[in-house]
């Protein structure tokens, strides 16, 4: 059997899982735990397609869609930061929102066909065989998610400014004996979260099934949430899940494809078991998750007067 | 504070007479639509909301219809059916398979109610069943199949192991075989009736398995898209994707419930309603194929003659001699499946890969 288109299609279904993997991570590192991913990528998918099928430019459809995300990050943002509500609580209410709002937006875009995005060959680098393909064979959206996850890694790790961050999610109020703007920089970690959510959700619309359909993203916004714990806020972990979650997804449906007899009801279960179990693994070295969960997480910041 | 109390007692007796006034004024009957899935799936749901639609259309302002979408088969259906059964609907459609047992339930309940489910084998004196013979469909599509796939291997893109699915993949076995004889089948099953990423993940695999033909029982144009996308040809479910897949389309079962909804709600107005079961198929004009495309003249010759020969009855989809997975003779030569065997068909025909979940 044929390997590589099998590993082609599992990139790209890995893809928006670890587009909004991504910025939900930076968003948890800050402290601020935003549940509503999913309500995001939807009005990211929507928005996306509208312009898509209003412009017909893939540039604009794609910007369209993150900045959409963006803005439903920033309603989070003024409800959880500046107005001190509880982030669980708002985060769940702006997933419903997310899905009910884009449903209501696409009723008027469903039935409508789309080209899915050009494949963006990089010069002659495709050609190389094998690994041509895998790595430089893809659409826009799916460099991005490579770059995305390899910038973000070594922004937390490696940079002044993400250790900023990282300061802000241990703990805020030394942070902000420090000087340091924690509203501010937190502001800006759920923009950006909002930003990889809405482009995860303009993937989905625009390129992997270019059609709108209600809830469209089928979980995958509780995924990227679970995988970002699955990785313990570790960028590359992050992006291991991410495409052991999507592996397993596409070779289930193969084994299935083969004749091979087990329960198509087991086999769809296998994704999330296969999650829960490397967790298991993951969680028998306390020491390393104690050290990587931001401790501030989900604590609403007062600012003392 | 006796006037207060007094007139409160006043303001109450009017308002009570008010609103019945407005139930009493309002003459038309109430219809109702239960439906699994959106409107916008451009598939199962959608051909069924065509048909409420048409309804609409020929009976105006006799009656008003109500629909309810996204329904999950499951204890919220019933919630759902029992809603419209108590708000005054005379007649209820209930539109998918799984709402079979909260429509006997809710029926129970309300014997004055007319339900009629789609595709179900229970009635009761005030529950009706109706369903289309897709199977002539798909044994047409399965003809055509058979005649342009070059690899020999079809990919079928399936919802829940129910007795319909396995007679619709045996069927388009059977269609193809009756060309050619060395075809196969391999089936993915996605155990949703809509997910349209899912259903593309599973149109995907069975591409990269080698097959070039893409037939599905789920609602989403995503399986076509991908055929589209790889360069492959499929067949469209419950209405016409050729606008999704414009190159790869070679035909697809349309449903088309319009007339049987309103000869029954007229029934229902006019009291001439009795429960039925009723399953019509081509000669009836419950199913209907989309235009032939993307496929060589003779080809489409041969599949219109298929139509044809069905639609007459001279040829039924499931003719003897049928054999099983084991090679056992299901059907004999010169019989044809009685309505039992096909309606709780639980055995797949020599020739598709794998074996039927439980």
């Amino acid at each position: 059997m044929d390997l590589l288109p099998v590993a082609l299609t599992i990139i790209t279904a890995s893809t928006p899982l670890l587009l909004a993997a991504t910025g939900e991570l930076v968003t948890e590192k800050a402290g601020v735990l935003n549940l509503g991913v999913e309500g995001m990528m939807l009005i990211g998918a929507i928005a996306a397609f509208a312009a898509a099928v209003s412009t017909g430019s893939g540039l604009i459809a794609i910007l369209v869609g993150a900045f959409s995300g963006v803005a439903v990050a920033a309603i989070f943002a003024v409800l959880t930061l500046t107005c001190l509500a509880n982030q669980v609580a708002t985060g769940l209410a702006l997933t419903i929102f997310g899905v009910g709002l884009s449903a209501l937006v696409g009723s008027n875009f469903v039935g409508i066909s789309l080209e899915p995005l050009p494949q963006l060959n990089i010069g002659g680098l495709s050609t190389i065989p094998i690994l041509g393909d895998l790595l430089f064979g893809h659409d826009v959206l799916v460099y991005l998610s490579f770059i995305m996850i390899l910038l973000v890694g070594y922004f937390l790790s490696k940079t002044r400014s993400g250790l900023i961050l990282r300061a802000v999610g241990e703990s805020h109020d030394s942070a902000h004996a420090l000087g340091y703007s924690v509203l501010t920089v937190r502001y800006l970690a759920v923009l950006f979260g909002g930003f990889m959510s809405g482009l995860a959700g303009s993937y989905l619309s625009l390129v992997y099934t270019p059609l709108w359909a209600e809830n469209m993203t089928a979980g995958r916004g509780w995924i990227a949430l679970a995988l970002v714990v699955f990785g313990t806020w570790r960028a590359g972990r992050i992006a291991f899940g991410a495409y052991l979650f999507g592996a397993i997804t596409i070779l289930q449906l193969h084994v299935q494809g083969w004749g091979i007899n087990i329960a198509s009801q087991f086999m769809t279960m296998l994704p999330y078991l296969a999650t829960v179990i490397v967790l298991v693994f993951i969680s028998s070295d306390k020491m390393k998750i104690r050290i990587n969960a931001p401790q501030s997480i989900g604590k609403v910041f007062y600012p003392p007067r | 504070m006796r006037i207060k109390s007094f007139l409160r007692e006043i303001l109450a007796v009017f308002s009570i007479a008010a609103l019945s006034c407005v139930g009493v004024a309002n003459a038309e009957t109430k219809v109702g639509f239960v439906y699994v899935g959106p409107i916008g799936d451009h598939g199962w749901t959608y051909r069924h909301n065509v048909g409420r639609l048409a309804v609409e259309k020929a009976l105006g302002t006799q009656i008003k219809t109500t629909f309810v979408e996204s329904v999950k088969e499951g204890p919220d259906s019933e919630r759902v059916i029992r809603q419209l059964a108590s708000t005054g609907h005379k007649v209820i459609y209930t539109t998918s398979f799984g709402f079979m047992n909260p429509t006997l339930k809710v029926a129970k309940k309300f014997p004055n109610v007319r339900f009629e489910h789609a595709t179900g084998y229970k009635q009761s004196k005030n529950v009706g069943t109706y369903s289309a013979r897709f199977y002539e469909g798909r044994y047409i599509a399965g003809v055509i199949a058979g005649k342009v796939s070059k690899t020999n291997k079809i990919g079928y893109v399936a919802s829940f192991p129910i007795p319909e699915v396995v007679r619709g993949i045996n069927a388009f076995l059977l269609g193809a075989r009756s060309v050619n004889p060395e075809m196969t089948i391999s089936v993915v099953w996605v155990n949703s009736w809509y997910d349209p990423g899912k259903e593309g993940d599973a149109a995907k695999a069975l591409i990269d398995q080698g097959a070039d033909i893409i037939s599905q029982h789920t609602d989403s144009p995503a399986p076509l898209q991908v055929a589209e996308n790889r360069g492959v040809k499929g067949f469209g479910q419950a209405s016409d994707m050729i606008k999704f897949a414009p190159k790869a389309q070679l035909s697809a079962i349309v449903n088309n419930w319009d007339n049987y909804y309103v000869e029954r709600t007229k029934a229902a107005i006019d009291g001439s309603w009795k429960s039925q079961d009723v399953w019509y198929g081509l000669k009836e004009g419950m199913v209907k194929m989309a235009p032939y495309t993307n496929m060589s003249d003779d080809v489409q010759a041969l599949a219109k003659k298929t139509e044809e020969a069905i639609r007459s009855g001279a040829l039924h989809p499931f003719s003897g001699p049928i054999k099983d997975q084991t090679g056992k003779i299901v059907v004999e030569a010169g019989k044809v499946a009685d309505a039992g065997m096909l309606l709780g068909m639980n055995f797949y025909v020599e020739g598709v890969q794998g074996s039927l979940p439980k």
